[in-house]
């Protein structure tokens, strides 16, 4: 793919768990320039701690970084992080929604949830990238993106420091790469 | 494959709901919508949208049940601690001032917010002269509110939630337990009246000191945030208070510049003007 035309992909959506920041960094280190897509971050975690996750993570890229925040307009070249404690949605105007409703697969934000609606809204222009973590989220959303139309990525288990995450989507599912977080990033940085 | 519902066919429904049953959803924001709506459709495994569409608009007790599962009612006691830490350190000095005080929780679910105010009332001493309003469209979620039960298996998380905003006493002096309830101490539902409030069709029922609406503006879009704002401003006596839920704010509202957030990051707003 030429480099600088425009993506396919109107956005990229990560889900992890334990072991997640860790491959979102590896991912982040390879992605030296700001991307023509948004990226949006859904990482398991504690409540409390969202301020320190966005200020972490610009510390770690050149992409801006913000909070998922209900209502704001998705833009490209911004890399959104979900608040702990609500399930992100994406409305079919380019707009994040914030749900508090009941935790899916023990998670709230839990990726199948945000797989599902980002897939229901981008279909075949969603990338969906599945990284580390200790319990079977994201599995079932990310069956349905695909289905939907999404391309699907999963990170190489045996490269996740907890590989139960990305095991249990290829258990259940074909998807279109399995790569190691780094190539990733490179995969990402060429889009 | 194609999504479950197109954006076009969720307006459909909200259009039969409003002209059949004349509830008014069609100002929700539509990803939860048609989250819970696929969900219901899925788990009573409909052969087509039609017939969903058809049960829904001849078929009453289908309608209460759609209800009740398109609004969202999780919720918790002492959900975000430093929330009810800031009210009872920044609010309630001024409250404490006023001869009589009026509460309103609007979306107030089963309750749990109201009662969680309701015991830092009474450790402020006033819970006496206060009135707490509870308010929601749905009419059995305020059913648990009335018999001041709550599930059992909360009552840890609970406690380690007040002791964190400043509670007192031993949590548990508040309930005593009914096997798997809870049961909350009468004089806490005393200072309670309970009624059904629909934000989008009713008006202004009373002037408030302090009116808290949490996790229910997400669900809104914009025109019925505004619009709500504004009926809450109508029900705000001025110096009063409104309280958000931790995602939402007061910023991109044309009454902004008639508040002041307190200064700190919970959404509490003073009304100024
Ligand atoms: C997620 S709960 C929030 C409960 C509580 N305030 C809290 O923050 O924990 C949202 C509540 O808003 C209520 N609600 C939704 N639409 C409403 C409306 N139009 N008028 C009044 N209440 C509404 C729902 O029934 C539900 O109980």
């Amino acid at each position: 793919m030429e480099k600088n035309q425009v993506s396919r992909f109107r956005l990229a959506l990560i889900g992890g768990s334990a072991g997640g920041l860790d491959a979102i960094l590896k991912i982040m280190s390879r992605l030296q320039q700001v991307p023509s897509y948004p990226i949006v971050i859904v990482l398991h975690r504690k409540a409390d701690y969202d301020t320190l996750l966005v200020d972490l993570l610009e510390n770690r890229t050149v992409i801006p970084v913000r909070e998922a925040e209900e209502k704001i307009t998705i833009e490209n070249g911004y890399l959104y992080v979900a608040p702990a404690d609500f399930h992100l949605l994406f409305e079919s105007d380019g707009t994040f929604a914030l749900d508090a409703s009941e935790k899916v697969n023990y998670s709230r934000p839990s990726i199948d949830v945000s797989f599902i609606s980002a897939a229901e809204v981008y279909r075949e222009n969603l990338l969906c990238i599945l990284l580390s973590g200790a319990n079977a989220d994201g599995t079932a959303g990310m069956k349905t993106a695909r289905e939907l139309g999404a391309t699907c990525i999963v990170q190489a288990p045996q490269s996740a420091e907890v590989p139960f995450m990305p095991e249990s989507a290829l258990k259940e599912m074909e998807v279109d790469l399995v790569l190691a977080a780094e190539s990733i990033g490179d995969f990402m940085a060429r889009l | 494959m194609e999504p479950l519902f197109r954006d076009e066919e969720i307006e459909m429904l909200l259009n039969d709901l409003l002209d059949t049953w004349g509830y008014d959803f069609t100002g929700y924001a539509h990803a939860s919508l048609r989250r819970r709506i696929s969900r219901l459709y899925l788990l009573r495994a409909f052969p087509s949208f039609a017939e969903f569409r058809y049960k829904l608009k001849n078929d009453s007790a289908f309608f209460h049940e759609f209800v009740e599962e398109i609004t969202v009612n999780v919720t918790e006691m002492f959900r975000d601690p430093n929330f009810y830490r800031s009210i009872s350190e920044q609010v309630f000095p001024w409250l404490s001032t006023k001869p009589f005080i009026r509460i309103w929780h609007a979306g107030c679910s089963t309750g749990e917010e109201v009662y969680s105010m309701a015991i830092m009332l009474k450790e402020a001493n006033l819970l006496h002269k206060s009135l707490l309003y509870a308010t929601d469209i749905n009419p059995s979620v305020l059913e648990n509110l009335r018999k001041g039960l709550f599930p059992m298996q909360h009552m840890k998380q609970y406690s380690e939630n007040y002791i964190q905003a400043g509670g007192r006493l031993d949590f548990s002096s508040y309930y005593t337990a009914q096997y798997e309830w809870a049961k909350f101490d009468e004089v806490l539902h005393s200072k309670m009246i309970v009624s059904t409030h629909n934000l989008v069709s009713d008006q202004s029922f009373n002037e408030f000191q302090l009116i808290v609406c949490r996790n229910v503006l997400i669900y809104f879009d914009k025109g019925l945030q505004e619009r709500v704002l504004r009926l809450f401003d109508d029900s705000l006596e001025k110096l009063g208070f409104l309280a958000l839920g931790s995602k939402e704010t007061l910023r991109f509202s044309d009454l902004s510049a008639g508040y002041s957030q307190l200064p700190n990051r919970e959404k509490v707003w003073k009304k100024i003007k």
